[in-house]
């Protein structure tokens, strides 16, 4: 197991806002990694600078050994890197079936370009995005229109898209927000044993601590653009600063007391 | 049967019946057909150009170089009488053609464009080709010129059949247009144009390339304008610069709004009611019939968003 | 020597009435992100009330000098009835709906004023050509002009001048510019959006009317020019920015003087030049020469 994404001194500004200050991670293959922080933290626009949506002021990404700094989201895709997105980002006037069957279709259209996705043969795609509903629990869903989705039914769309691509890193902005307390751990359990096969590594930003804490073998704690902890769950969930900036006194004794117990 | 081949079969079955029947139509009523097929198709173009988000104002540029094009290449190079100034197939083909490659150079540019922008910088591009020919005395400047066809793929074709065959000629293009674009739009490629649509940032993130689409699909609806602008050349019999001017492109937005993306057969079917209202309204009420279609347009906003086509598929759903 | 200060001249007097026109409609554009297409009719309707008025007043002999009050009045009348008419009438029920929409809608509004005209007024040209002359002339490095193109120009100065303070000195001015800066914020903090909107517009209409009457005595009014103006207007709206008025006053005097040196020198590329000039600001500057930067979406 290697380091499979690096980032080293990141920094990114708006204006007087510090997004990102001399960021370096060195994230393990099939590591799964949880981001947590406050609003404008900069857990997103790490995830966006990773994905080439925003380029850093100075520092380098590296995927695989290969610098991606320069790249475009289109070019990190086809390598093998995808994310989904805090706001789903869908075909809204185009059904869940038919969202997949463009996602499917991309793949077969741009095969040569992927680097890590199982070559999809044409007469597969309708196969396979029925397959994928069923992954998900999408299929009664299947003729309905995107747009009009419950949040929940959307965030799961968003990610199965983002996994038709079969990615070496998957990078999960929020996929329980939105969702309805009740549905948060069936989410995470389907998406976490999805990816569990391939061995992917993921990381994903969470405000939840119980879903840090219970799926995470690492977690970075982000406040006004910096790293201020890295380590394991249970250590940086109670790490001083963080309880100060990100978690808060008392949800911190709440989760000091629940975290080993297996949620309902 | 599932949808999509009840439409393959309505065009099957549509093509020999328009074929036979065309022969019995009074003459007038096969010029018009003609045009309003030759019209349709760059409606066509433009209903792929809204499936990817787009709305063109300057069909006109493509529409006007296509009728323009092959008499054109011919009096500007001083080339004798040949096929490509009196076939009926070879003009409005090689109008395509050459539509295709302007817009080719052209999406370079316009492919980095969305919403009014796209609107306006296309409708400039229009205005700046009726500009250069309302000053080309060679092309008859503002007059424009007559043309006129011969042959058929080099058969010549005698005088009292010219216009059967002309009509035969827009109704098969017509319908192989419509049957490719029909299986275009459920290929990977020209599912794409919707996803585009509704949201271009995924589609970059799904890992291909949003200006390919828009600029294919571009190049395609130049090519389908500058076909239907040969035919309709040749149907009238005469070009002027007019074709390119930002009201004719108007004109086929409004068309494209009237018949709705839904299906590749409503854009052609709009066209046909359009044309036969429009040249009703011309010898009645020369002076009300644009408020007609304006008052159309504005009921088909407000109550047909999906425009005419959602009347016959109410039910069906989503087309 | 001569040659470049008619270029000049013709091109200020250009400019000058293209402002007038194009102001309106980035007026609209950047306050209610409607590109209105009919603006070019409603200049058409100004030139014909004036004709009609002027025309009316002549033959009634009453004082020439007099004539000129019914520039303003028809521009007036004209932005108090077809405003409100069109945006209380129509706008106000569309305002949901996507920019593009909107633009087809103006776009119906056009075709039906351009029917409303033709019936009103038939398909001849008018003409309201007395108090083009009226005012005399006056010479310029030899080459003749006539006062009234002199007080085209004062009258643009003007408009500009007064506009840029109503929105930046007055109450109902800043809560204008409070509306083209973000709407929905605007509503929350309480500001009567639809007024502003109302006002907006009838103003806009009035301000194309006003064009349309200060062009009557000089043009021959015919049912083509509403068509004709709304792409230049486009183009100087365009190329100085939607919704900047600074942007139309630079973008009416560039495509004022293009127009005025192809005119002069190349005569042949008059129509051309001015939309290549568009082509080309829109290809470097897609937003326009004064545009403003755009916050991040995801």
């Amino acid at each position: 197991m290697g380091t499979i994404l690096s980032a080293k001194g990141l920094n990114k500004n708006f204006g007087a806002v510090m997004a990102a200050a001399d960021i370096n991670v060195d994230v393990e293959e099939h590591s799964i990694v949880g981001l947590i922080g406050g609003n404008g933290a900069g857990k997103t626009t790490f995830i966006n600078m990773v994905t080439g949506y925003l380029k850093p002021a100075s520092g380098t990404i590296h995927y695989a050994g290969r610098d991606i700094t320069p790249l475009i989201p289109r070019e990190i895709t086809q390598l093998g890197i995808c994310r989904s997105f805090q706001i789903p980002q869908l075909f809204g006037t185009l059904t869940v079936r038919e969202n997949l069957l463009v996602a499917l279709g991309i793949v077969v259209l741009e095969a040569k370009k992927f680097a890590s996705a199982a070559t999809l043969r044409t007469e597969n795609v309708d196969a396979i995005a029925d397959e994928t509903l069923a992954r998900f629990r999408l299929t009664e869903y299947r003729d309905k229109l995107a747009g009009y989705l419950p949040e929940g039914v959307r965030k799961l769309l968003d990610i199965a898209m983002a996994m038709v691509v079969k990615p070496q890193v998957l990078l999960l902005d929020e996929p329980t927000s939105g969702v309805s307390a009740d549905e948060k751990f069936v989410l995470m359990d389907m998406v976490m044993d999805a990816l569990r096969a391939d061995r992917v590594t993921i990381l994903f930003v969470e405000h939840d601590m119980e879903i840090v804490s219970r799926y995470t073998h690492r977690v970075l704690a982000f406040y006004e653009g910096r790293i201020i902890a890295d380590g394991e769950p249970d250590a940086v969930l109670h790490d001083d600063e963080v309880i100060k900036y990100v978690i808060g006194n008392i949800h911190a004794s709440a989760t000091a007391r629940g975290s080993s117990h297996a949620p309902a | 049967m599932n949808r999509s081949d009840r439409t393959l079969v309505g065009l099957g079955v549509a093509l020999p019946v328009f074929l036979v029947a065309g022969w019995f139509l009074p003459n007038w009523l096969q010029s018009l057909l003609v045009l309003a097929l030759g019209k349709g198709l760059v409606v066509v173009g433009l209903v792929l150009l809204m499936r990817t988000g787009l709305v063109s104002f300057g069909q006109g540029l493509y529409y006007c170089l296509g009728a323009y094009a092959a008499v054109s290449v011919g009096r500007i190079f001083k080339l004798p009488d040949s096929i490509l100034m009196s076939d009926a197939i070879v003009m409005p083909l090689f109008g395509g053609l050459v539509a295709g490659v302007v817009a080719l150079v052209l999406g370079f540019l316009l492919a980095n464009y969305r919403a009014i922008f796209f609107a306006m910088l296309s409708l400039a591009f229009s205005m700046i080709l009726y500009g250069l020919l309302v000053k080309m005395s060679v092309l008859g400047s503002s007059d424009g010129f007559n043309l006129a066809y011969k042959t058929v793929v080099g058969i010549t074709v005698p005088a009292q059949a010219q216009l059967y065959t002309l009509y035969a000629v827009s109704v098969v293009m017509v319908f192989i247009v419509a049957f490719a674009l029909h299986r275009y739009l459920r290929s990977h490629f020209g599912r794409l144009a919707e996803a585009v649509r509704d949201n271009e940032l995924r589609v970059e993130y799904m890992g291909t390339s949003v200006r390919y689409v828009v600029h294919v699909n571009y190049v395609i609806a130049a090519v389908l304008a500058g076909l239907g602008g040969g035919l309709v050349g040749l149907s009238i019999g005469h070009v002027d610069p007019d074709l390119a001017y930002w009201t004719t492109s108007g004109e086929f937005v409004f068309v494209a709004v009237l018949g709705g993306t839904g299906n590749v057969a409503a854009p052609i079917l709009a066209s046909l009611v359009f044309e036969w209202i429009k040249s009703a309204a011309y010898q009645y009420a020369p002076y009300t019939w644009q408020m007609v279609l304006g008052i159309c347009l504005l009921l088909v906003i407000m109550f047909l968003p999906a425009g005419l086509w959602s009347v016959f598929k109410r039910g069906a759903g989503r087309a | 020597m001569t040659g470049l200060v008619s270029v000049l001249i013709d091109g200020v007097i250009y400019s000058s009435y293209l402002f007038i026109i194009a102001v309106g409609l980035t007026l609209i554009y950047g306050v209610m992100k409607i590109l209105n297409m009919a603006h070019g009719s409603l200049y058409a309707l100004g030139a014909y009330v004036t004709a009609t008025l002027v025309g009316y007043w002549f033959a009634g002999g009453f004082n020439p000098y007099f004539s000129f009050l019914l520039l303003p009045l028809a521009a007036v009348a004209v932005g108090l009835v077809a405003g409100p008419v069109i945006e209380r009438g129509l706008l106000r029920f569309m305002y949901g709906k996507d920019e593009i929409v909107l633009v087809l809608v103006t776009y119906a509004v056009l075709l039906i004023l351009e029917d409303v005209i033709k019936l009103v007024w038939g398909v001849e040209s008018y003409s309201a050509f007395q108090p083009y002359g009226l005012l005399g002339n006056f010479d310029v490095a030899g080459l003749p002009y006539t006062v009234y193109d002199a007080m085209l120009v004062v009258v643009a100065i003007l408009v500009g001048v007064a506009l840029t303070y109503v929105l930046t000195q007055t109450r109902q001015g800043k809560l204008l510019l409070a509306v083209i800066h973000d709407r929905e914020v605007s509503a929350a903090m309480g500001i009567n959006v639809g007024r502003v909107y109302l006002v907006t517009f009838t103003a806009g209409t009035m301000l194309a009317a006003l064009g349309g009457a200060l062009i009557a005595p000089k043009v021959s009014v015919v049912p083509a020019m509403g068509v004709e103006v709304i792409v230049l207007a486009f183009a100087v709206v365009v190329i100085g920015g939607l919704g900047s008025l600074p942007g139309a006053a630079l973008g009416a005097c560039i495509v004022g003087l293009v127009r005025s040196a192809a005119v002069h020198f190349l005569p042949e590329v008059e129509l051309f030049s001015i939309y290549f000039v568009m082509a080309l600001v829109l290809i470097f500057r897609p937003k326009g020469l004064f545009s403003a930067p755009e916050a991040r979406k995801i």
